[in-house]
């Protein structure tokens, strides 16, 4: 896939120039990206609470302070409500501003500059000014952490238009698609997995290739199944998606990458082809990203599909805490027993 | 110009560093208060090093410690009433164990059983509540309803020196003023919000002068002195209970753990730096002054050290026997009776988890 595309194309480049792709975890491949593009770009700045000295509190900034000084690497107050805000104010002015909001549970504060500003600028001046931010915000669960550091609410998000929002699942797309979301010209949400920052490592060739953003990525390509995720769930899907084939179920895995807006085209192309879909997040179940999902197929492709598309995803509660977290996230077992449910339909 | 407003912030401290009187102690303090501070603040840095230890052995969650900041929380805690409303941040483990919260729902809490924020003894108060600056709302709401119901109740918050920066502290302290609430904030200006320093959160002088912007006393504190705040507190208290309207404290503390155990404090902050904060640590500091007193001896300190680990550890026991809840406990609590329709869910729990 990605990796052989890559690594490819850098051996047929000057082996002394070309840098040699090295494992990298998600939250690595990130900095290398954020270093990517301030390197690139002195536009791109980046602010938010304790991004500087501390190296953010994931370590997905470190060291970027020492390289590029306190002008393009600023620790804010404690306000996300004035980090959001005056991540547009820079953008309006031509700057890239990269915010960090340390976790997606502490967003809620900033969605009313998100909503209404950062969306609509563009909009709202006819194209006279735009807003080239992007927003980074550790989200989902699965780390033991305290209450409001596990929560998974892109559909909120997903639902406001003139914003995308993108997800990557492993490092290489973490750093293909950060380059992309900082070097395009509207808002980007960019919400890291941070359930396998570290849990995944992979080469990762820092050679400042973006990877587009709208559109899927197909992980695995199968006749009977198509299992349908993104983020850190993808590490389970891909897990059942082994499970079935070792019983004879073959599973097409898609990671849906940008949750808005959505590449439907893959996604119809897909369940058309397999004729039955399975989505998993870990969301929760209502008025998730998996129901629009589940819409737009049922709307498109009735007729091809051989049995009712099914949902895994969290509940309707709210995340327990650490102690009872395992039974919100949705696990192999569950997805397994949905796909038997569908095979046999 | 014409000067139209002229301000200036006290600032107050009769115990220093060192053990020894600055000025005569208050009316407010007596021997009595001060040997039960005492050992209320030994007992919170005990429970702190058995929580830190437990989540160091994978047997509690993170946790953030109140090392250094004792006097803060059992300052507070002695002042307040029990009919008060305590609404408190995540560092609040002493004036909670004050207000009745018992060491084993602190570690359960922290362990990640909701459980225990289901605080036995003290009902009415607020439970952590780790978003920074949404409680100052809430308790400006709670003040509201005591004025409203013309109750002699002060609802009493606390929060970081981060949490001054954000609009829900302003916007309550603001409202605080405008409807002289029976409201008591106070400051942990531990000058640290994880790596960000005291300085980026405001380039004023004090945190306590953001209440002149309100119209409403401001003071600050050397939080690490029990005197200053436990006066300045049932100041406040008093002023809130007689329909005075509300006090902003900072109370001046220093930080000498990790943000939580999350975090690694070497990484932005100096050795020295840290060495000078442990000169002004409370617990030393009032012994000292209770030793210059003859009020305190070492066989005291032992019994105490005893009493208070013997005290730690039961809760210790208590807290890792409670067996979990079940998987279905995420429906229990989520509205007063399930709905129906989620009705199905609750069952592939219970089908998953429970046969
Ligand atoms: C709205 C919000 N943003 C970010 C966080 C993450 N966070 C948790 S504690 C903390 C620092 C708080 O510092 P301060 O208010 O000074 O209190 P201290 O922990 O130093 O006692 C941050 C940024 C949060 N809990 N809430």
């Amino acid at each position: 896939m990605n990796t052989k595309v890559n690594i490819r194309q850098a051996d047929t480049a000057d082996i002394k120039e070309a840098p040699t792709p090295v494992n990298q975890t998600m939250v690595e491949a990130i900095n290398l990206a954020l270093a990517h593009a301030m390197e690139e770009d002195e536009n791109v700045v980046m602010l938010g609470e304790d991004v500087g000295a501390n190296g953010g509190v994931f370590r997905a900034t470190v060291d970027l302070r020492q390289e590029f000084g306190l002008k393009r690497v600023m620790d804010t107050p404690l306000a996300e409500t004035l980090i959001s805000g005056i991540t547009i104010g820079m953008a309006s002015q031509g700057l890239k501003p990269i915010a960090e909001i340390q976790f997606m549970g502490f967003i809620y504060a900033a969605m009313e500059q998100i909503v209404s500003h950062a969306s609509r600028l563009r909009n709202r001046t006819r194209g006279r000014i735009s807003c080239p931010m992007v927003i980074r915000a550790p989200f989902g669960g699965g780390i033991h952490a305290p209450e409001h550091h596990s929560e998974s609410t892109e559909a909120l998000f997903a639902h406001i238009p003139g914003i995308r929002v993108v997800v990557p699942s492993s490092p290489l797309r973490a750093y293909g698609l950060l380059l992309s979301a900082i070097r395009d010209p509207d808002p980007v949400l960019f919400l890291e997995p941070k359930r396998i920052y570290r849990a995944v490592a992979q080469p990762v060739l820092d050679d400042g290739k973006a990877l587009p953003l709208d559109t899927c990525f197909t992980l695995r390509e199968g006749s009977d199944l198509t299992l349908i995720s993104w983020g850190a769930m993808i590490q389970e899907t891909l897990q059942a998606a082994n499970t079935l084939s070792e019983k004879g179920v073959s599973c097409e895995v898609i990671d849906v990458a940008s949750i808005s807006p959505l590449d439907t085209n893959t996604l119809e192309c897909s369940a058309v082809k397999t004729g039955r879909c399975i989505i998993i997040h870990e969301a929760a179940h209502s008025g998730g990203v998996g129901a629009e999902i589940a819409a737009h197929l049922a709307e498109h492709c009735l007729l091809d599909l051989k049995a009712p598309i099914k949902r895994v995803t969290g509940f309707d509660t709210i995340m327990p805490y650490l102690r009872n977290e395992g039974y919100y996230l949705p696990s192999v077992e569950r997805i397994v027993d949905a796909a038997n449910e569908v095979m046999d339909f | 110009m014409n000067r139209t407003y002229d301000f200036s912030v006290n600032a107050t401290q009769f115990i220093a560093d060192d053990g020894s009187l600055i000025k005569p102690l208050p009316s407010t303090v007596d021997e009595t208060i001060l040997l039960q501070a005492y050992q209320e603040m030994v007992l919170i840095r005990i429970f702190d090093q058995k929580a830190i230890a437990l989540q160091r052995t994978g047997k509690l969650g993170t946790y953030p410690s109140s090392l250094g900041q004792e006097s803060i929380g059992i300052a507070i805690g002695l002042a307040m009433q029990a009919c008060d409303v305590f609404v408190p941040y995540y560092r609040d483990q002493a004036t909670q164990y004050l207000r009745g919260v018992s060491l084993t729902e602190m570690l359960q809490y922290w362990g990640g059983d909701e459980r225990g924020s289901h605080y036995q003894n003290c009902t009415q108060d607020m439970p952590i509540c780790v978003p920074i600056a949404t409680q100052f709302c809430h308790a400006a709401g709670i003040a509201t309803a005591f004025k409203i119901r013309g109750e002699k109740r002060v609802s009493v918050v606390t929060g970081g020196d981060g949490s001054t920066s954000k609009g829900d502290f302003l916007e309550s302290l603001n409202l605080s003023g405008v409807w002289q609430l029976p409201m008591v904030m106070v400051i942990n200006n531990n000058q640290w919000a994880i790596s960000t320093r005291r300085e980026v959160q405001s380039h004023s002088e004090t945190l306590a002068q953001k209440a002149i912007s309100a119209g409403i006393p401001g003071v600050q504190v050397d939080g690490n002195d029990f005197v200053s705040l436990y006066d300045a507190m049932l100041t406040a208290l008093k002023r809130a209970r007689a329909g005075k309207g509300p006090t902003l404290i900072e109370a001046i503390s220093y930080r000498l753990s990790d943000h939580t155990t999350a975090d690694d404090a070497t990484r932005y902050r100096s050795h020295d730096e840290l060495k000078k904060g442990w000169d002004r640590e409370p617990i030393k500091r009032l012994r000292d002054y209770l030793l210059s007193l003859n009020l305190w001896d070492p066989d005291k300190e032992n019994q105490l050290q005893e009493k208070v680990k013997e005290q730690v550890d039961n809760a210790v026991t208590a807290y890792l026997a409670i067996q979990p809840e079940p998987a279905t406990a995420m429906f229990d609590h989520l509205f007063k009776k399930l709905p129906a329709p989620m009705q199905a869910q609750y069952d592939e729990v219970k089908r998953l988890h429970l046969s």
